[in-house]
């Protein structure tokens, strides 16, 4: 089996809230790897901690009030990016791991033209000239579909549309040929036929750039069409990981059936003949005060005596080989019990 | 150009060619030419059965919230007629308008923005209905216990400031507050879409319920197709100012004959990685309302294989295709 190119192991971030009130452990122990090509879609709701998590990769947590706990891991290439020094830890930002945000419009620099701005991190990162550095802009701006490449390079940031300064982002992130790129959220913030030209154009990029994608998105109708496999968060843990397909197909984690049955589905029935959607009953925990026990026990449909006193490992589903879909519940031990309460 | 019928008897709500212009930014300190007028909503109309649920769909700039806040004139219309019940809303004086208001309220996107940040829930409860009138001192207190029960929060929630309380129980705390004076109608401006998914699961029940318990009639507006689907009765598509397709939700959804409104339906990202619908991506962006194309204002983006000179010289009207569904596309017929 082929290496991994980002070895995340029991990463902890954690942060002082602001009132005193405890401690928000907002990524509380987070384990999972990303293949060289493959893309990873990272799953959950507000507060599960995806983006801490994304955030932490490339150590851009502010320090206070957060930190990353000691014995956390992220080994990026052999190397763990925790304790690099900072300018070990610059050679890799924006160089081999590149990271675009959902709102282009303050991820932007607004006093710098959007060439600058992609030139930026090839004259810093591989030592290009200015004249160069100009010409794999305009170049970079060509790869991502914006027409007129050449005289949009002195645009700024505000003469563009939101999907234009999306494409910007991104030529910005790739335009040091990164081995992995990190998109948080990068078209929530779209409409959705732009959204779709976002997604194919990451799509082609991959496949012609050859690079890894960690995709973090709310949105599973985005991780299934773009993902190879899922990891789903919630209350700062992984709570299942496993192949795209297969999670679409079989979820085990009560977190994620309750998650995929509450999506108003395109392919499902009109609204006079709908049922109810299912929901799932109450709310997100607070990161300062996670359930004890296992963190969905007070949501869950199945939950019973165990859940609430004995936090679950994450277990193997015995699909495939070894590892391929693990699942953070009891049930696993005592398939049974999956007849919810009334 | 009518609209068609609507289903269920008589409509409550009835809107003929509403148009709205907002006036052309100046430049610096208000010099320089005047830019031209946006315009946001440009002839729509539609009407809406009592105890019904029209969805307004498209994407942003399209002008569906500015004819959600025109029909119950939070916004002047310039031109158009709009009926409520029977009674003609913009030819309302100040007084008669506001007692109509009793029977039409809005629920906002934002549950942040829209609450009042230093007013407790049972403030922001009690306000409207002392000014309708309608309760005061411990019939309120009643009241405002029943409205929170109502929409699923514990009366304890009363005490509560806007911040103490999440996303899905602050939109509740929107809905309970437009239910307070017993509107017929709801204009229901994207409700659901800051919520996470399960939570958004939770109020689009709320709704339905509320709808089916109290009669009410709904304009739920939403970029998501796939929730208004799941929500609505009939649905209109909106693109630079225009109602391009409208029908019942089952017909334009299974077969839409606007080739805007199968790009839109077929960008929707599918839940399922088995799904082997073909993703239709339209080139370009939405043109400024300001400066929209001549001809269809769709044909610079249409990929209809039929489309020719007459898309972009003559305007295709608004047209029943199949019984009931309207599209305003020369090629209806022929549909992508």
């Amino acid at each position: 089996m082929t290496e991994p190119l980002l070895r995340v192991r029991d990463l902890k971030t954690y942060f002082v809230t602001e009132h005193g009130s405890g401690t928000a452990q907002a990524v509380d122990g987070v384990s999972f790897e990303v293949y060289p090509g493959e893309t990873l879609g990272i799953v959950g709701e507000s507060g599960s901690g995806k983006t801490v998590t994304s955030l932490s990769i490339l150590r851009l947590v502010p320090e206070p009030p957060g930190h990353i706990r000691p014995g956390s891991f992220i080994e990026f290439e052999g190397r763990n990016l925790l304790t690099l020094a900072p300018r070990e830890l610059r050679a890799v930002r924006g160089n081999q791991i590149a990271m675009i945000f959902q709102e282009p419009m303050t991820s932007l620099n607004p006093v710098f033209t959007v060439g600058d701005q992609i030139a930026e991190a090839a004259i810093i990162h591989q030592g290009v000239s200015r004249r160069a550095a100009r010409a794999r802009a305009i170049a970079m701006l060509a790869l991502v579909g914006i027409p007129d490449p050449a005289d949009r390079v002195d645009d700024y940031p505000h003469q563009m549309s939101g999907g234009m300064r999306q494409r910007v982002m991104i030529a910005m992130a790739l335009v040091c040929h990164p081995k992995l790129l990190i998109a948080d959220e990068p078209t929530t913030a779209l409409d959705v036929t732009i959204q779709a030209q976002i997604l194919e154009l990451l799509d082609r990029l991959q496949a012609e750039l050859g690079m890894a994608v960690m995709l973090i998105t709310h949105d599973l109708g985005v991780v299934a069409g773009s993902a190879d496999r899922v990891v789903v968060m919630y209350a700062g843990q992984v709570v299942e990981q496993s192949p795209t397909g297969e999670l679409f197909a079989r979820p085990l984690h009560p977190y994620t059936e309750g998650l995929l049955a509450s999506v108003p589905r395109l392919d499902g029935p009109a609204a006079r003949a709908r049922g109810r959607l299912h929901s799932i009953p109450g709310q997100v925990p607070a990161a300062t005060a996670w359930p004890g026990g296992c963190r969905f026990h007070p949501r869950c449909p199945y939950a019973w005596d165990r859940c609430r006193e004995e936090a679950p490992p994450l277990l193997d589903a015995g699909t495939g080989e070894p590892g391929t879909h693990t699942v953070r519940c009891w049930l696993l031990t005592e398939p049974g019990r999956r007849t919810p309460h009334t | 150009m009518a609209a068609p019928p609507a289903v269920g008897g008589a409509p409550l709500v009835d809107v003929a060619g509403l148009v709205k212009h907002f006036p052309g930014a100046r430049g610096f300190f208000g010099l320089g030419r005047a830019q031209r007028p946006v315009r946001a909503v440009d002839g729509v109309s539609f009407a809406i059965g009592s105890g019904r649920t029209l969805g307004l769909v498209g994407e942003s700039g399209c002008g569906k919230s500015t004819v959600g806040r025109t029909i119950l004139r939070l916004i002047e219309p310039d031109a158009g007629r709009i009926t409520i019940d029977g009674r003609d809303v913009v030819a309302l004086r100040a007084s008669a308008l506001r007692a109509l208001r009793r029977r039409m309220q809005i629920v906002f996107q934002d549950p942040y923005g829209s609450l009042n940040p230093r007013m407790t829930v049972r403030q922001t409860l009690a306000e409207p209905l002392a000014i309708h009138r309608l309760a005061r001192g411990a019939e309120a207190e009643r009241r405002i216990g029943a409205l929170l029960d109502e929409v699923g929060l514990d009366p304890s929630f009363a005490r509560s400031y806007p911040h103490e309380l999440s996303g899905g129980q602050r939109q509740r705390v929107g809905i309970a507050r437009a239910l307070s004076v017993e509107p017929q109608f709801l204009v229901l401006d994207e409700p659901v879409s800051a919520l996470d998914v399960s939570v958004q699961a939770q109020v689009l029940n709320l709704l339905a319920d509320l709808q089916q318990r109290r009669r009410l009639t709904f304009l739920f507006i939403a970029h998501d197709l796939a929730v208004v689907k799941h929500i609505a009765d009939h649905v209109a598509v909106m693109y630079l100012g225009k109602i391009v397709e409208q029908g019942p939700v089952a017909t334009l959804y299974a077969a839409p004959r606007h080739p805007y409104t199968a790009a839109l339906l077929s960008a929707v990202p599918v839940p399922d990685p088995r799904s082997q619908h073909q993703r239709i991506v339209l080139p370009g962006e939405v043109p400024s309302p300001a400066n929209p194309p001549p001809g269809c204002p769709f044909h610079p983006r249409c990929p209809h294989p039929k489309k020719n000179a007459r898309c972009r010289t003559e305007p295709p009207a608004l047209r029943e295709v199949t019984p009931g569904q309207l599209a305003a596309c020369h090629f209806a017929e022929d549909p992508l």
